[in-house]
Formats: C-alpha cells, sequence, structure tokens
C-alpha cells in the first residue's frame, strides 16, 4: 500500500510538467516521431469554451456600467469599461469584514488540519500495534461515510449552546471534516518513510518531540502542501456549513454573503458579478501556482481513499 | 478507496517496524512486559487532542442526533421518546419521498454525464496534442469555484442568455428561463453540477490512463486494431477500477446536493428541485427537528451501505493501490 501506491501515480503527476507535448511512452512506441492530432487538439479548444465562456461573463459583465449590464446580453464586452460595480458591490458586502473573517477561517482551517492530521498521522503510525492508535485510526477515518448533513442539525444545536455558533466554530468544524482525508494521506506517506532514518536521530538522542519537528514534519512538506490546498478549497468555497452554522449574518463567509445579497443586488448584474469575481478570484489564484498538487491530491486522495 | 490499509496488510508491515523499534527502544531500556514498546507519552500528546475534538465535534452530535430521531423534540423545550414514530412518518411523507426522488435521479444522471464526458476528455488529453499542460489547468479550474457562486453565474445564464437564444432559433420549450419550469429545472442542477464536478472524475482518469503501459497498445497495433476497437477493448478493461472509484465517488458526493441548488433554484419551481439535505435541514427552522433527524439517520445509514459497497467493490483490484 505504501512504496507500491505511490508508484503508479508518479506518471500522472510527473508527467503534467514535463512531457508535454513529447514522449509519453504510448506513443514513442507507435509514431517514433510526434504527431500532433489536430482534429482533437480542436475539439478540445471547442470543450474548454465551456469553461472559459462562463469565466469571461463573469469578467465582463462585473466591467460594465449599470445601465449595459441591465440589458442581459452576457457575451457583449464592456463598452464603456466601468468599474463602479466593483465599490459598489465592495460597501455593500462589506468586504474588507468578510473577506477578513473568511480568510481568517481558511488559515485556521488549513493551519488546523496540516498540524493536527500530521501529528496524529505520526502516533498512528509508530504505535500501530498499540490498540487505541490502530483504532484511533479507523475510528477518525470513519467520518469519510458520513455525511455534514447527517451531523448538521445537532451540531447547530451544540455550536450554539457552546458559544460557538460563528467563524471560530466553523473553523473546527472545518478542521474536523478535513481530517478523515489528510489522515489517510498522511499515513500512507508516513509508511513510505524509511525508519532508519528516524533511528538514527534518536540514537543520537533527539526526543519524540524533536524528532517530529526537526525530522519528519519537514519531510512530510510536499504532502502537507497536498493536504493544504484541499482544506483550503473546502473551507474558502463552502456554504453550506457557515450558512447553517454561523448565527450573525454580519459574520457571514464570503459564499454565504452572496447569498444574503442576491435579492440587495436584484437587477444591478454589474455589482453582483463583481462581488461574485472577488469571491472566486482568490480561489483561482492559489490554484494557478499550486496546480501540482492540486492534481496529486485529487488522484491520490481517489486511489487511497 | 481501493484498499484503505487493510488491517491485515498494515500490521504485517508493522511487524518488522516493531521489533526495529524494538531494538532501538531497547538500547533506551523501555520495554512493557509484555514485550511490546513502551508508548511514549508525547505520541498521547499526538494524538489526543484530535481524538477528543473530533469526538465532540462529529460523534457526539452524531449520536446525539440519533437519539433525538426517536423523541418528539422540536430543537428546544420538553421531549419524550416517542420509538419509531418519526421513521414510518417519514416513510409515507411525500415531501420527503420527492427529495429522494429528486435526489437520487439527479445523481444517477449527473454520475452518467461525468463520467462520459471526463473519460473522453481524459482520452483526448494524454492523446498526441500540444499544449497538454495549459489545456488541463483549464479544465481543472470549475473544481476551485465555489459552487454556489457558479451557481449563481448560471442562473442568469439560464434566465437572460439560455432563453434569448432559444427564442432567436425558435425552440418553444427554450425560450423561457428553464429554471421557472417545473420539469426542467432539474436539467440546470444537473447541467451546474457535471460542469463542477468534471475535474476531480477528469484527473482521475488521467492517472488511470497513463497507468497503462504503452506495449498493451502497441501489441493492440500489430493486431491491426482501430481506435475504436483499442479503446472499448483495451483502454476501458483497463481502468475499470478508475471508473468504479469515480462512480461510487461521484454519486456519494451529489447526494448531499445543497450549495448549486441554494444558487440556482432553492429548491423549487415548487418543491421540485429540493434534494434530501435541503429537506434536513428544514429540520432546523421548521420545528420538526427529531422528525429530519429521522431523515438524517436514513440517509446516514444508506450511505454507509454505499460506503460498504465500494470498499466490496473495490477491495483486491490491486491494480490499483
Amino acid at each position: 500500500m505504501t512504496q507500491e501506491s505511490t508508484k503508479p501515480l508518479a506518471p500522472a503527476t510527473g508527467s503534467s510538467p514535463k512531457t508535454t507535448g513529447s514522449t509519453s511512452r504510448r506513443k514513442r512506441g507507435k509514431v517514433g516521431q510526434e504527431t500532433t492530432n489536430w482534429p482533437v487538439m480542436i475539439i478540445l479548444f471547442l470543450c474548454s469554451l465551456t469553461v472559459l465562456l462562463p469565466l469571461y461573463v463573469t469578467i465582463s459583465m462585473s466591467m460594465k456600467s449599470t445601465k449595459q449590464a441591465v440589458d442581459g446580453n452576457a457575451f457583449s464586452l464592456p463598452a464603456p469599461f466601468d468599474f463602479s460595480g466593483f465599490a459598489e458591490a465592495w460597501e455593500l458586502t462589506n468586504f474588507p469584514v468578510t473577506f477578513t473573517i473568511s480568510v481568517l477561517v481558511t488559515i485556521g482551517s488549513v493551519v488546523g488540519a496540516v498540524l493536527l492530521s500530521a501529528l496524529a498521522s505520526y502516533a498512528i503510525v509508530r504505535n500501530w500495534e498499540h490498540r487505541l492508535f490502530r483504532y484511533s485510526f479507523f475510528y477518525l477515518l470513519a467520518a469519510m461515510f458520513l455525511p455534514f448533513p447527517v451531523v448538521a442539525l445537532p451540531q447547530i444545536q451544540l455550536t450554539g449552546l457552546v458559544g460557538l455558533a460563528n467563524p471560530v466554530g466553523v473553523t473546527i468544524l472545518h478542521i474536523m471534516f478535513q481530517l478523515s482525508f489528510s489522515i489517510l494521506l498522511f499515513t500512507a506517506f508516513l509508511r513510505s518513510i524509511p525508519l532508519e532514518l528516524e533511528e538514527s536521530a534518536r540514537i543520537d538522542g533527539a526526543t519524540t518531540w524533536q524528532t517530529f519537528w526537526q525530522l519528519i514534519f519537514p519531510l512530510l512538506a510536499p504532502m502537507s502542501a497536498t493536504v493544504a490546498i484541499f482544506a483550503f478549497l473546502a473551507s474558502w468555497n463552502d456554504f453550506m456549513m457557515p450558512s447553517l452554522i454561523i448565527a450573525d449574518a454580519s459574520q457571514q463567509t464570503i459564499p454565504v454573503v452572496q447569498n444574503i445579497f442576491q435579492t440587495q443586488f436584484s437587477t444591478n448584474y454589474n455589482v453582483s458579478f463583481a462581488s461574485y469575481l472577488m469571491a472566486m478570484a482568490p480561489a483561482i489564484i492559489v490554484y494557478l501556482f499550486t496546480q501540482r498538487w492540486v492534481m496529486e491530491g485529487v488522484t491520490q486522495g481517489a486511489v487511497k481513499g | 478507496m481501493t484498499t484503505p490499509i487493510t488491517p491485515a496488510s498494515a500490521s504485517a508491515g508493522s511487524l518488522v517496524d516493531k521489533t526495529e523499534h524494538g531494538q532501538g527502544d531497547h538500547i533506551a531500556g523501555s520495554r512493557s512486559k509484555r514485550g511490546k514498546p513502551r508508548v511514549d507519552p508525547v505520541y498521547y500528546l499526538f494524538l489526543l487532542p484530535t481524538l477528543i475534538l473530533f469526538t465532540l465535534a462529529i460523534t457526539l452530535p452524531a449520536i446525539l442526533g440519533i437519539f433525538y430521531s426517536f423523541t418528539n423534540f422540536i430543537g428546544f423545550g420538553d421531549w419524550e421518546l416517542v420509538g419509531f414514530t418519526n421513521y414510518i412518518a417519514v416513510f409515507s411523507d411525500p415531501a420527503i419521498l420527492s427529495s429522494y426522488a429528486f435526489t437520487f435521479g439527479f445523481a444517477i444522471v449527473t454520475v452518467i454525464l461525468v463520467n462520459v464526458i471526463a473519460f473522453l476528455l481524459a482520452v483526448a488529453l494524454t492523446s498526441r496534442i500540444r499544449l497538454k499542460t495549459p489545456l488541463r489547468a483549464v479544465f481543472v479550474i470549475p473544481m476551485v469555484i465555489s459552487g454556489i457562486v457558479i451557481a449563481f453565474v448560471f442562473k442568469f445564464l439560464f434566465s437572460n442568455s439560455v432563453p434569448a437564444f432559444g427564442s432567436a432559433a425558435g425552440i418553444g420549450w427554450l425560450s423561457e428561463s428553464i429554471l421557472a419550469n417545473e420539469n426542467l429545472a432539474w436539467l440546470a442542477v444537473v447541467i451546474v453540477t457535471t460542469w463542477q464536478s468534471i475535474p476531480g472524475a477528469l484527473l482521475i482518469y488521467i492517472a488511470g490512463l497513463l497507468s497503462i503501459p504503452g506495449e498493451v497498445y502497441e501489441a493492440a497495433d500489430i493486431d491491426g486494431a482501430s481506435a475504436w476497437v483499442r479503446l472499448r477493448s483495451v483502454t476501458l478493461p483497463l481502468v475499470a477500477g478508475y471508473v468504479l472509484i469515480n462512480v461510487i465517488l461521484g454519486f456519494k458526493n451529489y447526494l448531499n446536493a445543497y450549495d448549486v441548488i441554494v444558487g440556482l433554484t432553492n429548491g423549487g419551481p415548487g418543491t421540485s428541485t429540493r434534494s434530501i439535505a435541503m429537506t434536513i435541514f428544514t429540520g432546523f427552522t421548521g420545528g420538526d427537528y427529531a422528525y429530519q433527524m429521522a431523515n438524517a439517520t436514513i440517509f446516514f445509514i444508506i450511505a454507509v451501505i454505499i460506503s460498504i459497497l465500494q470498499l466490496r467493490l473495490t477491495r483486491g483490484r490491486a491494480a490499483l493501490s
């Protein structure tokens, strides 16, 4: 499961940056020289429009004047370019506050998910022969079978009771729902780290605490990146949990605020789309810089999980 | 979900660890009577906070919720045990039954669409093309956008651009917003969910296709297989495990449908696109907490059955793990 499992994945991820348009194993045997399959490329370009058009609409609508946007023509170019939609959306949704709350919830979720699951995974893998640790593994993993709607009502009730019907409560729940997936990835990775590495550190007198922070945690970095990016996407984009848990609408996260202000946006499409764009942009920007880990994470999560 | 570290293989692996680790510990002279290396207390510090938080945040609410499903609790105040009354009522509640029918129908159609499209895209993206990396990057973008936000964008398109196109092309049923049509609104939910879910399936298929050794195709070429025969008789059987993963993972996700529906139709028109999750959440404001917890418990049992099915079906597919 450990070393074997990472190998079939390596081509998938390793090939993305390097073998572009050149030699993937399959083609080498067949054509010898690279010939581009143009019909397929044209079809792919057309298909990519289904992804790009909604994004184009979002961007162009957000830059129109209210007068132009109201005609409902999604595909026209902005004429003239008018950025007042952004200013209005910024004011209306109280963007600085909303954004700060979303950022804090997301940072908390990412840091919490990485630290808690890395520590727990290390304890589990190194003490597998002890029942408590072994059973904890299956216990924590069982949450993968538990959809949020099943526990939502009692969670709303309990967070209300203990004063966590706020962004802090959402952060905690985001971390908890991210644990299964993260622990699965970390334990698989930890099992592939040779034990000799640690033993030499221990013979040199390092405690478990020092071994973890100085040796293991740095080794986990690539896996931490994957865990982090998934915790980021899950937390930043989540609508269901904050909308149900956070009681005070003025403390809501960005996706929920889009819903709250639907009626106030009304037909001021330039304002609403400016607001949508400000909600999407951070995730897309982070994605563009972390594509590799996103792609690795999906494959590894599916194949291991 | 192939072989999620089966107890047998994992403990077999750790047997080796144990002996080695044992020696290491022997130097330090810390061995318990039973021969197992003693656990460094620090490990408890690593594990227990997570374990306790998890129990408080997830296990406790789950148990509490299941318990309340056997009561007549309305969310506050007094309650008493009522046995299976809620469960019996759930099974004859048209609102709940229709939400199950909608959610399952939607999930089945979406799973088929997502997998057919993602598979074909994966074949195309691993074929002899240029610009592989940028193209792949574009196709993954929908995965990183918030469901409710993209649903609002599509809502605008469905209520403005699509009807404009429909009336220009003279297609009657398209000239009005499908979101306002009780019989067609579900289609909009399927389209947006499909749009958002393709990247995940796509990446898994790409990994599957790249794991097929080139020699297999060489052999097929020597036999003179056409492109279609190659796809059907060579590629598909070899990625069957990945198809299974995508179908089950996807299906489980679509059963939780919520964000996209809230953004597009908010369950309407009428209750035609109300999902299971949406009916459960009505228990929070509607005063039938216990009743909706019975609904949630049934939903949980269904989720567990699907997960067990998944473990059964994917176990032993060594090619994947």
